[in-house]
């Protein structure tokens, strides 16, 4: 069956919503208006509007808000318009909900999930376009998921709003009408996904190439090209960000010996740089043949116009080459 | 008893003016008051000799907020504060004994010494903290009471905020969400007229917190009597049963202590103010009176009954400093509800559940 990467989160959200009466959504636009971005289409109508909520824009209030009704219990799947704009509420992210169960004591869990598309979008400029994947990824306490094809979105989201944690899951907007084929077992109404463990999308021999979100798609097209070379790469879809699954990585690298990153967000402190960390802080570093070559958004403000914003970030051919160095060809 | 302060009200009709009680319910609230005061007069001590680490914030001065809040409600209802916290984890059921470990920082503490004496809770009587983030907790209780809501249940969310936090927009968007969706939140504004150094003049453009919330109901409250503050508790609690969404409590209160253990708090107010109030408007002071004028309560009594719980305070000061500290392995549980997550240590070798390399030294 093939569905669209929005339609597989609708379906999630449609069955959690079915399965528990704890769960419900809220945010801005996602019930009359249907989502910005059409995830929750049809929901109020199903579900009502008790357990789809439209908020005012008041995203530190309405984020703190669905924290402190999961305090009491409830399982609230708080969207953000955006992650651009969680940033006005990313104090209770961080500060009410990753901390809670560990300053309580364990007294007082947070099943919630933050979610909405994340990363670069299209032509919308710098307060618009970034990844936050390495902001949340850094925080103990919270969880952080990043789907990339149907199957994962909805395993993944599922699996989010039944964990009893707090959870961060980045989508991607420009991902949402992406059609993937999606198997019988995905569409189960019980399908979830292990939170916490990468899939190894395309298996290969030469080099590993970690990505998540929309960058896996580039990735598996520059494994493909890379076939020209006579390079036969592997490629890994993290899924998790937080807890980062430390073993299929080192697995992988263990058996191609050369490593390329790949993400949009920026390189400094990012999601690449802690996947290269890992690299001398366990056994692939007695396996290393090149040093790992990171492939990330270029370190600037998101720029406007086309060309540039183009170039801002990474594209299957500048994957190409990273890999070819890392398997030390002619670029 | 009749109150000496009128309620000043807001878009309501207020409270009465006097409350009906007993001499059982008045000496209860006096022995409570006392507990607290004694309780938070030992803290300053054992801070001062290093027991306490960080941040402390004491109650003492405010103790008729937080006992004429549980007098007037109940522990059905939901409870949140911010860091200035003692008064209602000990009003809400938990003991002195497991305060104070907390304060020390030991296992037997409140939770176990990992939170300390901002973050204080209570869920089994549905205390929710102990918020070291100014205002953010009058998002949360609001979300406590949207909960309420959502599960049909007919109680409402004590969500208490400082003069100081009722600055932060939050509490604008917080107020407009509880409005705009009938939530049954009671907005306690405790105004101690402090927001650290800096007075209400000196912060809020309108200092009259009671109707700040311009389409919510609001009494301002003498919140040094605890007569008028159950009342006025009671009042507001009726209010958000019946249906109506959420009011605003300012109780007009003092802290004598400096805004934490660092500030000495003369360097904006005179000792002069303070002493007047201790004179003038004292809670405990003023349920003695009572006790004395209206139940004809012998003060020797009274005096005993200060001695006593002196004497007990202390057994469970010492209690909590004699215990032990947390067990080490308990940096690292409680991350996540998930047991078995890897979770990194100061070394890489020194975490839970963490991979090392095969190769690593054992040095």
């Amino acid at each position: 069956t093939q569905m669209t990467v929005r339609d597989a989160l609708n379906s999630a959200l449609d069955e959690e919503l079915h399965r528990d009466k704890d769960v419900f959504i809220l945010g801005e636009e996602v019930a009359q208006y249907d989502g910005a971005y059409k995830v929750t289409r049809g929901l109020l109508e199903k579900h009502g509007s008790a357990r789809v909520v439209d908020t005012p824009i008041t995203e530190m209030g309405f984020a703190g808000l669905a924290v402190g009704a999961a305090y009491a219990g409830l399982r609230p799947v708080c969207e953000f318009m955006t992650f651009n704009f969680a940033m006005q509420a990313i104090d209770h992210v961080v500060n009410s909900a990753a901390k809670q169960y560990y300053m309580s004591a364990g007294l007082i869990n947070v099943p919630i999930v933050f979610r909405g598309p994340n990363g670069p979008a299209a032509g919308v400029a710098a307060q618009h376009s970034q990844c936050f994947a390495a902001w949340y990824g850094s925080v103990p306490g919270l969880k952080v998921l990043s789907p990339y094809s149907s199957e994962d979105a909805r395993g993944l989201l599922k699996a989010a709003i039944r964990d009893n944690d707090p959870v961060v899951f980045l989508e991607n907007e420009l991902m949402y009408g992406q059609s993937f084929d999606v198997s019988d077992e995905a569409l189960d109404k019980d399908f979830v996904i292990p939170i916490g463990k990468a899939k190894v999308e395309r298996e290969g021999t030469d080099v590993t190439i970690i990505a998540f979100s929309k960058m896996v798609g580039q990735a598996l097209q520059a494994a493909e090209e890379l076939t020209n070379e006579g390079i036969n790469a592997e490629v890994i879809n993290l899924r998790t960000i937080r807890p980062l699954d430390r073993e299929t990585i080192v697995a992988s690298v263990k058996k191609t010996g050369r490593l390329v990153t790949v993400e949009e967000g920026w390189v400094t402190c990012g999601i690449g740089a802690e996947i290269s960390a890992l690299m001398f802080e366990s056994d692939a570093f007695d396996c290393l043949d090149a040093p790992v070559e990171r492939v990330s958004g270029a370190d600037v403000p998101t720029p406007y116009a086309k060309n540039l914003e183009d170039a801002a970030f990474p594209k299957a051919h500048n994957i190409v080459s990273a890999a070819k160095r890392a398997c030390y060809r002619k670029v | 008893i009749e109150f000496t302060t009128p309620f000043e009200t807001y878009l309501c009709d207020g409270p009465k003016e006097y409350a009906m009680t007993t001499e059982d319910e008045v000496m209860k609230y006096f022995r409570d008051m006392v507990v607290l005061r004694r309780m938070e007069i030992v803290a300053d001590q054992l801070y001062k000799k290093a027991e306490i680490r960080g941040f402390c914030h004491l109650y003492d001065g405010q103790e008729a907020v937080c006992t004429g809040l549980e007098a007037g409600s109940g522990w059905q209802h939901y409870l949140i504060t911010a860091y200035r916290d003692h008064g209602t984890q000990l009003a809400r059921g938990d003991t002195v004994e497991r305060i104070m470990a907390e304060l020390f920082g030991k296992r037997t503490g409140s939770t176990k010494g990992k939170g300390g004496s901002m973050h204080l809770y209570h869920p089994e009587n549905r205390f929710y903290g102990g918020h070291g983030i100014v205002g953010a907790q009058t998002a949360l209780g609001t979300g406590l009471a949207f909960a309420a809501k959502y599960r049909g249940e007919n109680v409402v969310s004590i969500t208490m905020y400082g003069d100081g936090a009722a600055n932060q927009g939050q509490l604008a968007e917080a107020m407009n969400m509880a409005a705009l969706w009938k939530l049954p939140v009671v907005y306690v504004c405790e105004n101690n007229n402090y927001g650290m150094g800096t007075s209400t003049a000196r912060s809020a453009a309108d200092n009259r917190y009671y109707t700040r919330g311009h389409y919510i109901p609001g009494v301002k409250v003498d919140g040094m009597d605890i007569l008028a503050v159950r009342e006025a508790t009671m009042y507001a609690v009726d209010h958000c049963q019946q249906g109506n969404g959420p009011i605003i409590l300012e109780m007009n209160t003092y802290r004598y202590h400096g805004h934490s253990m660092s500030d000495p708090g003369i360097s904006y107010r005179s000792r002069d103010e303070v002493q007047s109030i201790r004179a003038k408007r004292d809670p405990i002071e003023r349920a003695k009176a009572w006790l004395v004028e209206v139940f004809n309560k012998d003060p020797a009594e009274l005096k005993a009954i200060e001695k006593e719980v002196r004497k007990s305070v202390d057994e469970e000061t010492n209690r909590a400093l004699a215990a032990d500290l947390p067990n080490p392995d308990e940096l690292y549980t409680q991350v996540f509800s998930t047991a078995d997550l890897p979770i990194r240590g100061t070394e890489i070798s020194n975490g839970v559940n963490w991979p090392t390399p095969s190769g690593l030294p054992n040095v």
